[in-house]
């Protein structure tokens, strides 16, 4: 029994987001008589807060490198009015259009990378500048005006769902089967990671625990699944989600510019008296950042069906909220690319049940930020007292 | 019989899980200069922050008296009242204020929040003539070397009517000169009847100055010794904090020398702020294959600068010179040029300059060489994690799994992390410097026996150190350097302290030959 409890409590801090992230939901569940887990509503829950998670997903990268970006909603917001432009107004097609926009986006990432890495302005200052040149861009392509209706393919991005394969009855088979396939996947990394653990004589949790953990998690992806299957299926921007999820994850721990952008952000000089090229890492981290922008746009726009000269607005700042929440450090060196995707869920999830519940927005924003203060000082408390 | 004038008695302090001290006894005489010694994690630290209230009465057992009185302190503040003023080894200075700003830092000379300048600087000159500090005092702390910033603490604690004045490891960042200066200072002050204590690794000082020297070791009173009336030898200390007869300070090796495998010559470089100061003049030297090459001088003298700008232009600017490898010359622009070319520098400053305290054993270790255990940008970590438990078991690094974070581990431990981290890189030349500032006498002994194997490896050793025992133990020849030249190279033979130093002082003008 001793065990267990010490168990849970070495991995509250590993875990205690995702912990945290179940209670919010649940409370919500509860509080909504059930509405919240509703097929319809988890997938809306998915769609209506994409846009955040690959923000967050970029910006987690920015913050672990120990800078940060302000300029990413103005970005997002025009990025989306150039492709729009592209695709109402000069007719481009869609799929051109969308690589068009994602380069332009890798370029205004440079243009920002550039002044951080090689002039060395603190990113505060260059994305705070970004953030104002951006927006005034966006209104001045624009005209102040809204531009739309996108094309049908190029809507699908945000708002379509995967095929299906015939004989579901209702529920969408080919869903079912990519959950399967998805926690067959875990189940087997997680297997090698265990017994590469073991053979390195790394502490490994109890047998007894790591079957449990397994069976929670396979559990609770396939009822997931299930519940959207038994809607529209997976959503198209689901899936492009999880790829950059599992892609950037990999990067993150498993390759040597991963290894270079958290030693950086943990130690600059060390890293680069280390060998390091702390200048073109930076640099890169924001080409990278600017990218996930414009893509962070268009599918906002193409949620929207339009492109705003509003759009955008607050992005940075829910995106900068998830990775804090998620457990990034402000100093840098700190966090997980899916640490920053539980805490754009967190305030997700949030926004979603008190809308629900019918908190007017001057509420919610004041929930929100107070969960963000709470969050921070609960991991900072953690800290201090495992130290 | 003189009086007593701090006894802690049966202090133990125990944190989660360890046992810091354990019924601790120290006894301080008034006026009376007294050291306390004992390897890294001994308790020092953790009885000097009992002594000085940082652990409040009532978090440990034992008491405390000060004066013959039963202390009580709730905090630092309390104990200061007291008298009682610690000056840590990393300083507490605020390097943007100046230093009559600093001495009074906390005690302004103010009346109702209004400062009075005119008494503050009258108030600091007189401090700062006190230990001998010669700069105005409006002279900005960070435009002062650290021996100097070391004054400014020590004038800062003389304004607080100090009684007991605590120095942790007040010489470890000071060169030899500096260093000098300090103790001097000390035994004036002793004369006067301020009585201290010193927390030092430094042997040679220890004997020198104290009266009494009280030894811990497992956070445990071994023993005091008194200076005047027992025979105390360097050894005799030794073997009270470790436990046991060191024979040799300085492991054996037979030198293997063979072919010249670095050169440099002619090297200069400028100051990368002030384009018009040299830093570097004129440097040529060489190292050779299974050689253990000293570089000795004052701080400022340009060791490190001259280290870091040969590893890549890792400083300075309008670099000029040659560097053969292997008698080939070879440019190095950047610092991953310098590690491909079988060059590493494990940096004087570990925690700033070399770790990634946040981060673990294993990440440490593989950064400067990853490219090794990755194929295209992918790490493979089964191999990572062999090579690192290889070191991890010949370096001897004390620690439970290589996944443990390097800000837990003990300095000298993490002096073999960062060793690790270069040897991985398998380079030819290693550039060491201050490779054992601040690590006990039994993880020193370590080190040193790994630079001997490196050179028993055949590569070439060049060690930068600020104590001239530890060249004189470890070299088979000295380049002495002052102020950005080369005063002089002396082969193992010809070395003696005095020699060095004399070196170490020579200024521009009096140059006879140099180099090689």
């Amino acid at each position: 029994m001793q065990t267990v409890v010490n168990l849970l409590k070495a991995n509250i801090r590993q875990y205690g987001m995702l912990v945290a992230l179940l209670a919010i939901m649940l409370l919500f569940q509860i509080l909504t008589d059930g509405i919240l887990f509703k097929p319809l509503n988890v997938t809306n829950l998915i769609l209506q807060n994409s846009h955040i998670l690959v923000l967050a997903i970029g910006m987690m990268l920015v913050i672990i490198s120990g800078h940060i970006d302000l300029s990413v909603g103005s970005v997002a917001a025009f990025v989306g009015a150039v492709a729009a432009i592209l695709m109402v107004e000069m007719n481009v097609p869609f799929a051109a259009a969308i690589f068009l926009s994602l380069l332009l986006g890798a370029l205004i990432g440079a243009w920002q990378g550039f002044w951080v890495a090689y002039v060395r302005v603190p990113s505060f200052i260059v994305t705070l500048a970004g953030m104002l040149m951006f927006r005034g861009l966006t209104m001045l392509v624009l005209e102040g005006q809204s531009i739309g209706p996108f094309p049908d393919a190029f809507r699908a991005l945000s708002s379509g769902f995967i095929p299906d394969i015939p004989g579901g009855r209702g529920i969408h088979l080919l869903s079912i089967l990519i959950g399967i396939l998805l926690s067959l996947l875990l189940i087997a990394l997680e297997w090698g990671k265990r017994l590469s653990d073991i053979r390195y004589r790394f502490e490994t949790e109890p047998f007894a625990y790591f079957i449990a953990k397994l069976v929670i998690l396979a559990a609770a992806l396939n009822l997931f699944i299930y519940v959207l299957a038994s809607y529209e299926g997976i959503p198209n921007i689901l899936i492009v989600l999880l790829v950059l999820i599992f892609l950037y994850t990999f990067v993150a721990n498993r390759t040597v510019i991963g290894r270079h952008i958290y030693a950086m952000g943990g130690n600059e000089k060390a890293a680069m008296l280390s060998g390091v090229k702390t200048k073109r890492v930076t640099f890169w981290v924001f080409v990278n950042m600017g990218t996930l922008a414009a893509l962070s746009g268009l599918v906002f726009a193409a949620r929207l069906n339009a492109a705003t000269p509003k759009a955008g607005t607050n992005f940075e700042l829910d995106a900068i909220a998830a990775c804090f929440i998620g457990g990034a450090s402000m100093s840098g060196g700190v966090g997980t690319v899916i640490g920053g995707v539980i805490g754009g869920l967190v305030m997700g999830v949030m926004n979603n049940g008190m809308s629900i519940l019918g908190i007017g927005v001057d509420w919610q924003q004041a929930i929100k930020g107070l969960v963000l203060l709470l969050a921070v000082a609960f991991d900072i408390y953690n800290r201090s007292k495992s130290s | 019989m003189t009086d007593i004038l701090l006894e802690m008695r049966g202090i133990t302090k125990t944190f989660p899980g360890v046992r810091a001290l354990n019924n601790v006894n120290l006894k301080v005489r008034e006026g009376e200069i007294h050291a306390l010694m004992g390897e890294n994690g001994a308790g020092k630290s953790t009885l000097m922050k009992v002594l000085s209230g940082v652990y409040p009465y009532g978090t440990y057992q034992g008491e405390v008296y000060f004066q013959g009185r039963l202390c009580q302190f709730r905090d630092i503040r309390d104990s200061e009242r007291q008298g009682i003023v610690i000056i840590h080894q990393e300083l507490a200075l605020s390097p943007y204020l100046s230093i009559a700003e600093n001495i009074f830092l906390g005690n302004e000379r103010a009346r109702r929040g209004v400062i009075n300048w005119r008494e503050t600087y009258a108030r600091a000159r007189e401090l700062m003539d006190l230990v001998g500090l010669d700069e105005s005092p409006n002279t900005r702390v960070m435009d002062l070397g650290v021996g100097k910033q070391q004054l400014v603490e020590i004038a800062k604690a003389l304004s607080k009517n100090v009684r007991l004045l605590i120095l942790d490891e007040p010489t470890s960042a000071l060169n030899e000169h500096d260093s000098e200066n300090l103790l001097r200072l000390l035994r004036s002050f002793k004369a006067r009847g301020l009585t201290s204590i010193l927390i030092s690794h430094k042997l040679n000082e220890i004997v020198q100055v104290a009266d009494s020297i009280t030894i811990l070791r497992d956070g445990e009173t071994i023993e005091t010794l008194d200076m005047a009336r027992d025979e105390i030898t360097e050894d005799r200390i030794i073997r009270g904090m470790v436990g046991r007869d060191l024979k040799h300070r300085y492991p054996e090796r037979t030198p293997n020398i063979g072919e010249t495998i670095f050169e440099v010559r002619n090297w200069n470089v400028y100051h990368p702020r002030q384009p018009d100061r040299r830093v570097i003049k004129d440097v040529s030297f060489h190292i050779r294959r299974g050689e253990v090459v000293g570089i000795a001088g004052l701080m400022g003298a340009g060791r490190t600068e001259l280290a870091m700008s040969l590893f890549g232009r890792a400083y300075g600017k309008r670099i000029s010179g040659q560097i053969l490898k292997n008698g080939k010359p070879v440019e190095l622009p950047d610092i991953p040029a310098a590690i491909r070319n079988g060059i590493a520098y494990v940096t004087e400053d570990r925690k700033h300059y070399g770790l990634v305290l946040i981060q673990d054993i294993r990440r440490n270790t593989t950064l400067a060489g990853l490219r090794k255990v990755a194929r295209r940008g992918v790490i493979d970590e089964r191999r990572e994690n062999l090579e690192v438990e290889g070191f991890r078991q010949r370096l001897n690094i004390k620690t439970p799994s290589i996944r443990q974070t390097v800000m837990n581990l003990s300095g000298g431990n993490q002096q073999k992390v960062v060793l690790s981290k270069w040897i991985f890189t398998e380079p030819d030349v290693l550039i060491l410097d201050e490779p054992t500032r601040g690590i006990d006498v039994g993880a020193k002994y370590e080190i040193y026996t790994i630079i001997n194997q490196l050179a028993g490896e055949g590569k070439g050793i060049l060690l930068i150190s600020s104590e001239l025992p530890e060249l004189l133990g470890m070299c088979d020849r000295i380049y002495v350097m002052s102020d950005g030249r080369i005063t002089g190279e002396l082969p193992r033979e010809k070395a003696d302290q005095e020699t060095i130093m004399r070196l170490m002082a020579r200024m521009e003008g009096d140059i006879v030959a140099n180099g090689r």
